[in-house]
């Protein structure tokens, strides 16, 4: 359903517009493949190109990298610990780098350049089938954290500190992919929407504070995302908890 | 759609995003009080107040955007359209 009843030369409110591919009995958003595609294709090649030539005191694009690589050593190290961190920081750095990239890559690459039949291309994370596949790859990940480091005694996570919270604790485990998915999935749908809303009111210049603030928040939304997907990781694999 | 259902849900998608935005709005400035309170004790902790501070904004701006989600559902997704 059209948003907004006119035809504009900016802004096209879309939702729920999709490229579909019919795959077997599956409908896919193709939109979503091709924008996701692209923006990995560009990620890798920026690891390529800056693991190409290392050198010992880095510059340029090596440098990026090795930053970016202390950055997420810190934030898995932080919420999962010394011990185990590194087994999962390729997860969490992934995860962290495709979102950061998506939400960033919807808003800053000019999409429009290129034409679809139907629906538009933008940040894969405004979907909330991309959103949902990663936080349930979260969901997997804590299981099998846990599982794999202390085996049936995982479960014994349910009935601390009290059997009280056996309920709640059952309930978490469905409330968070579900919150994960949604949170990312909102704003980065809600950034879109209200940039779009005030293009289509103003097109000249008053949007740019609200592109810039949805930079900022898309870019703490995936902080966050790769935040919790560590810290949810560590709670299973800890045995403090 | 019917009319009464699409007025039903256009109110009722101001009123998700509205009432959603009352609690983290109160969170928020609790939060950023003591924030600012931490800083005017602490100037030297600025940097690490201000990043978990950042983070929990967000976790509390999420609540208001799981308002926001129902609302587009309603507006734009709405399963009582028929």
């Amino acid at each position: 359903m059209a948003l907004l009843p006119l035809s504009l030369p900016f802004a096209e409110l879309e939702v729920g517009h999709h490229l579909y591919w019919q795959i077997g009995n599956l409908n896919l958003h193709g939109q979503v493949f091709l924008s996701s595609w692209i923006l990995i294709g560009a990620l890798l090649a920026l690891v390529v190109v800056g693991t190409r030539k290392l050198d010992r005191d880095p510059r340029g694009v090596q440098n990026l990298l090795e930053f970016m690589w202390d950055y997420l050593r810190d934030l898995a190290r932080d919420q999962i610990g010394e011990k185990y961190y590194r087994d999962w920081l390729p997860f969490i750095g992934t995860l962290f780098l495709f979102i950061f990239v998506s939400n960033w890559g919807g808003a800053l690459i000019p999409w429009k350049i290129i034409e679809l039949p139907e629906g538009e291309l933008g940040a894969p994370t405004a979907d909330i089938n991309t959103t949902v596949a990663m936080a349930l790859l979260v969901s997997l990940a804590y299981f099998y954290a846990g599982l794999s480091r202390k085996g049936l005694r995982f479960f014994e996570l349910y009935v601390e500190p009290t059997p009280i919270m056996l309920p709640f604790k059952i309930i978490e485990e469905f409330t968070k992919p579900l919150s994960l998915s949604f949170r990312l999935f909102g704003n980065i749908l809600a950034d879109e929407l209200a940039v779009g809303v005030l293009v289509y009111l103003v097109p000249l210049i008053v949007p740019l504070p609200v592109m810039l603030l949805g930079l900022f928040t898309s870019a703490i939304q995936a902080l966050i995302f790769a935040t919790l997907a560590a810290f949810y990781i560590g709670e299973g694999l800890h045995e403090s908890h | 759609m019917d009319s009464i259902t699409s007025a039903a849900s256009v109110v009722a998608a101001g009123l998700a995003v509205g009432l959603a935005a009352i609690g983290p709005g109160i969170g928020q400035g609790s939060a950023s009080q003591g924030a600012v309170e931490g800083i005017a004790r602490q100037p030297e902790a600025e940097g690490k107040i201000r990043g978990t501070l950042l983070l929990s904004l967000a976790f509390m701006e999420s609540l208001t955007i799981y308002g926001l989600v129902v609302a587009l559902v309603l507006l734009f997704a709405n399963p009582f359209a028929g």
